[in-house]
């Protein structure tokens, strides 16, 4: 227990992580010395995570709005319309630390918080993606972590039975000490059947939905605290587990209990669980909230107010409820075996009271706990970005065969098969597209021909070099990843990973990386509409790669005109789009061949990114495309062996010997695609893209069983998906 | 009075278990040496309102036929205490 | 043909399964609660895949044990063509419709991805619209698919021809490279004596759409419609 009338010491501030001068803002604030549930509701809704005090400023610069989008930042979820009365709600959220700390349950938790993002709003999970990044593979945790996290993903999505159609693993030091798992989810719901976190109604009982609370994830360093008596060992912050079954029994019951108009307002319980949402549909709705926590169903004894209302207890969801439906709902929940309790009620005093055994345990404003939050504009210094590296200035390979052996077998390129094929990447029987390729694809459902495409992307060492270009970069990828499936790109969810924002320079990394995501989201009409931050990946003072993870939501108005990278025949024309390459600067070709990662990261063309993108989407949608792949790590080489390793056919590509051959092959110039076209339409194709101003050329045919590049380059496909398959699985062969 | 029941779940001995040679695996790569063999199995505790112990283990006996174990794969054994 | 489809708390393979049914036979299976006592009059139950109670304890032992299942064994029993797949055969084996165990995969991991499967007898309900020895490829996605049973009964199954199908690889040898979770003599799927209880791990509901992949598993369904 931890008793209300625990004596607050400037050393218990600071354990839960507030600075003094935040401190004295909540004396300020309620006039008072806080209790301590009050010092730890504080904590929760005041921290980087809830209140995004380093972040906000920036985030507001960023585009969120589009007509398209009908629900940008701020809910649990952003919403896109999708056409026919539909909208797609999706977002994306990191579960990086406890990740780290366990593996399996970080990443399984990390699942299920996202998926209970998109349902509190209505909508049915779809399809779910993430975005992995591990440290060095020869470092000694990372073989152990990649195993736990892929296994959590797997076992809490396929046992909820949301398919898993894609993502991204990457491997880099960086990461050795901070690995990012940031999980995605995107649902569908009708347009007029949204639901939302704001309450309205005065005296409506707000109703604990789902599992019970246990004292599960209570604040680390709090906990750790020995003021709090003897029996400390009881009291260790535990794991939170994720229970997948009762999640799937909260998703039905929450749609059944929906579709039965018994909900006012809903919120699942993420971080700080009771407290973050409660206050929120507060706040949201100027209104305020009453909880007696005497009916939280619990499963642990003795709980104090203090852990109830920190407790991050999984699978649960808090609801204002229409009290003229409340039979109904209780109904539902006991036909699905889940807890159903009247634990407060909504009030028009814009406090906060918590009150237990008669006693009060925290009486607070409510807008100030949200609105109010602490939020800094902290000092930055920007990166400068480095010189651009000439490719005469980068040497060639010895050996063009073994360059490109060396790059599709290297641990951040070669085949992720061994990860996908442990997610259901096929349940509910929609997936167009499994994962492998530039997006996804799910159709919507059945007898419809409209489907969404799915995506994720970012380039750290791009964001590294130059964060302005690395985030339009990132943004850019994302939406030519799309594109090249034949999906007009919608919007996007960001996931903003970055070390400490108190030191100028990492903050540097995050305004450059904000600036040019806006940038990009701009010119491209992609707005963002949903998001997350994860501050302080650092360990000893080194810092992660900034990762702003983006990941795109695409809308295909017709599944059978959609492209794949596979060549599909021999004796195709193969039409390279945007130009040939010459950026080797941060490239794959000199991390990967030359241990090296410096220049510049190549500058993205907005204009010209859209121009193309415009142009092969309007060609893929014409249905003269066969197969088409976007270009990005790796450049034109790697992307031609991807679409022969896809299908099983080679190519023959007209190269000529030149000082800059390997910049044209391994060059990662932006805004480019492969495309395959019968031989037949080619010369069409050639003279529409002249018409538009696209730069377009014949490179070669498809065929054969080899990919040939000029006289460097043969190779068979089969040595090629040797070296592309062998890596990861070898890798996870040996025991932790 | 309540009795505890502790049932221990094991593989019949000619199942292969994964999970078992998987340890025994990672414990060799430990430098755990001299391991001859291992098998992994579950332990399902239960608080029974009994007094009788015959009646009790009769309860949990019927309890493993039906659901506890697999009995085509699995074998029990079952240790009460007050 | 009547089909229905048992629901159970964490299933999650039913829409699949209901859209294949819907196409082959024209009508939308009943979904049954896994509460009920008592089935509709069908020709053709459905136990579908999916994480019924979380797996917890052993896949399918649960459900097993659900108030629907002395009905189910009862239909079956009576002849009614019985359908699992993947959860659904793990729930068959542990009521003793069908004989042998699901155990974990050999690898430990949950594996996503087509397989081959080889029709070892078209002489049955399921499979007749199949050549005999056809290889036919459908996606598997299961971590407890691993057939056991003891080498006894393994020779009488395979004696009265109710190994129905075999994992192989794409012309068909039963190699162990071929064997995604380590079933024994590269079990798929087993019929009971009375050959109208069919159980399988793959996913031929998940097969049955050009635009999905392919429509290998369309025969299985036909087969049973064929039939009732």
């Amino acid at each position: 227990m931890i008793p209300n009338e625990t004596p607050i010491t400037p050393e218990l501030v600071a354990e839960h992580g507030l600075k003094p001068d935040e401190y004295q803002r909540i004396l300020d604030l309620i006039g008072r010395e806080p209790t301590v549930t009050e010092l730890g509701i504080f904590s929760a809704m005041w921290n980087e995570h809830c209140s995004y005090k380093s972040s906000k400023i920036w985030l507001k610069t960023l585009p969120t709005k589009g007509p398209q989008v009908v629900c940008g930042p701020g809910e649990n979820a952003g919403i896109v319309d999708i056409g026919d009365g539909q909208v797609c709600v999706f977002k994306m959220e990191s579960h990086n630390h406890p990740s780290f700390i366990e593996p399996y349950q970080g990443a399984a938790t990390g699942v299920g918080g996202i998926l209970r993002d998109v349902f509190t709003m209505g909508a049915r999970p779809v399809a779910a993606m993430n975005a992995l990044r591990f440290g060095d593979p020869e470092h000694p945790r990372t073989r152990h972590l990649v195993r736990g996290v892929v296994a959590g993903i797997g076992g809490y999505g396929n046992s909820f039975g949301v398919p898993t159609v894609g993502g991204e693993v990457e491997f880099h030091e960086s990461y050795n000490g901070n690995i990012l798992v940031n999980a995605f989810a995107a649902g569908i719901a009708d347009k007029d059947a949204i639901f939302y976190a704001k309450a309205t109604g005065v005296g409506k009982p707000i109703v604990y939905l789902g599992s019970k609370t246990g004292r599960d994830g209570i604040h680390g360093a709090t906990m750790a605290s020995a003021e709090f008596g003897e029996d400390a060992e009881e009291k260790r912050p535990t794991v939170q587990v994720g229970d997948p079954f009762s999640e799937k029994l909260l998703l039905e019951a929450c749609l059944e209990l929906m579709a039965a108009d018994a909900v006012i307002a809903i919120q699942d319980m993420g971080a700080a669980g009771l407290t973050c949402s409660a206050v929120e549909m507060g706040a949201k709705g100027d209104l305020g909230v009453t909880l007696d926590l005497e009916h939280v169903p619990c499963r642990e004894d003795a709980m104090s107010a203090y852990e109830m209302m920190l407790s991050e207890s999984q699978e649960r969801m808090l609801m204002v409820l229409k009290p003229e439906r409340e039979d109904v709902a209780r109904a539902i929940f006991e036909k699905w075996g889940l807890d159903f309790a009247v634990v407060g009620e909504t009030t028009d005093t814009r406090r906060f009271l918590i009150r237990q055994h008669g006693g009060v345990m925290a009486d607070l404003p409510i807008k100030e706990l949200g609105d109010e939050a602490p939020e800094y504009d902290r000092p930055f210094m920007r990166t400068d970005p480095p010189a651009p590296l000439a490719a005469s200035d980068v040497p060639q390979p010895d050996d063009y065969n073994d360059a490109l052996l060396k790059i599709v077998g290297a641990p951040n390129m070669c085949s992720r098969r061994w990860v996908w094929e442990q997610y259901d990447h096929l349940v509910m029987g929609n997936t167009i597209q499994r994962p492998g390729g530039d997006a996804a694809v799910i159709r919507v459902d059945e007898d419809k021909l409209k489907g969404l495409a799915f995506c994720v992307d970012v380039t750290p060492r791009y964001c590294r070099a130059d964060p302005f270009e690395g985030g339009k970069q990132a943004v850019a990828e994302v939406w030519r990843n799309l594109t090249a499936v034949g999906a007009e790109p919608l919007a996007i969810t960001d996931n903003l990973n970055f070390g400490n924002p108190e030191r100028p320079d990492i903050m540097g990394q995050f305004v450059g990386c904000i600036e040019g995501i806006g940038e990009a989201c701009r010119q491209l009409d992609f707005p963002v509409v949903s998001g997350n931050v994860s501050l302080y990946n650092e360990t000893n003072g080194e810092a992660i790669l900034p990762t702003p993870a983006i990941a795109g939501v695409g809308l295909l108005t017709d599944i059978d005109r959609a492209a794949t990278i596979q060549f599909k025949t021999g004796g195709e024309t193969l039409v390279l789009i945007g130009g040939q390459g010459t950026h080797l600067g941060q490239s794959t070709y000199l991390r990967e061949c030359l241990d090296r990662e410096d220049g510049a990261p190549p500058p993205v063309d907005l204009e010209r990114e859209r121009a193309n993108g415009d142009f092969v989407r309007q060609a893929i949608r014409s249905g003269t495309v066969t197969a088409c792949h976007d270009m990005s790590d790796g450049g034109l080489a790697v992307t031609l062996a991807e679409m022969a390793m896809a299908g099983g056919i080679g190519a023959v590509i007209d190269m000529a010997i030149s000082p800059d051959l390997h910049a044209r092959l391994f060059g990662e110039d932006q805004g480019r695609y492969v495309i395959s076209v019968a031989a037949e339409n080619s010369d069409d194709m050639l003279a529409d893209a002249a018409r538009n101003g696209i730069a377009a050329e014949v490179i070669g045919e498809t065929g054969g069983p080899a990919l040939r590049i000029g006289s460097v380059i043969s190779v068979s496909v089969e040595t090629l998906r040797h070296a592309h398959e062998s890596w990861f699985p070898g890798y996870m062969a040996t025991p932790d | 009075m309540i009795m505890k029941a502790r049932v221990t779940v094991t593989l019949k001995t000619d199942v292969l278990d994964p999970q078992g040679k998987a340890i025994h695996g990672a414990l060799a790569t430990l430098g755990f040496e001299g391991v001859d063999s291992v098998r992994q199995g579950k332990l399902i505790e239960l608080e029974l309102d009994e007094t009788d112990r015959d009646e009790a283990k009769r309860k949990v006996e019927a309890m493993c036929e039906k659901l506890l174990a697999n009995t085509v794969i699995e074998n029990y054994a079952i240790d009460l205490s007050n | 043909m009547k089909s229905a489809i048992v629901l159970f708390p964490g299933t999650n393979r039913e829409r699949d399964m209901a859209a294949t049914l819907k196409r082959v036979t024209g009508k939308a299976p009943e979904i049954v609660w896994h509460g009920e006592t008592r089935l509709p009059e069908v020709d053709l139950i459905v136990l579908p895949g999916g994480f019924s109670y979380g797996d917890y304890l052993r896949c399918g032992a649960i459900a097993a044990n659900s108030p629907i299942m002395p009905d189910v064994i009862a239909r079956a029993n009576a002849g009614t063509f019985v359908l699992g797949v993947c959860n659904g055969f793990q729930m068959l084996t542990e009521t003793g419709l069908l004989p042998g165990a699901l155990m974990r995969n050999a690898n430990l991991q949950f594996v996503c991805r087509d397989v081959h499967l080889k029709v070892e007898n078209t002489q049955t309900p399921f499979t007749s619209a199949y050549e005999p020895g056809q290889v036919i490829r459908v996606p598997v996605a299961h971590g407890d698919g691993n057939y056991f049973a003891d080498e006894k009964t393994l020779d009488a199954l395979e004696d009265s021809g109710r190994v129905v199908l075999r994992y192989c690889d794409e012309k068909g040898a039963l190699t162990q490279t071929a064997n995604p979770n380590g079933s024994q003599r590269n079990i798929a799927g087993i019929l009971n004596e009375a050959g109208n209880v069919l159980g399988l791990m793959p996913h031929p509901e998940d097969m049955t759409d050009a635009r999905l992949g392919g429509t290998d598993g369309l025969g299985l369904f036909e087969s049973i419609a064929a039939a009732a």
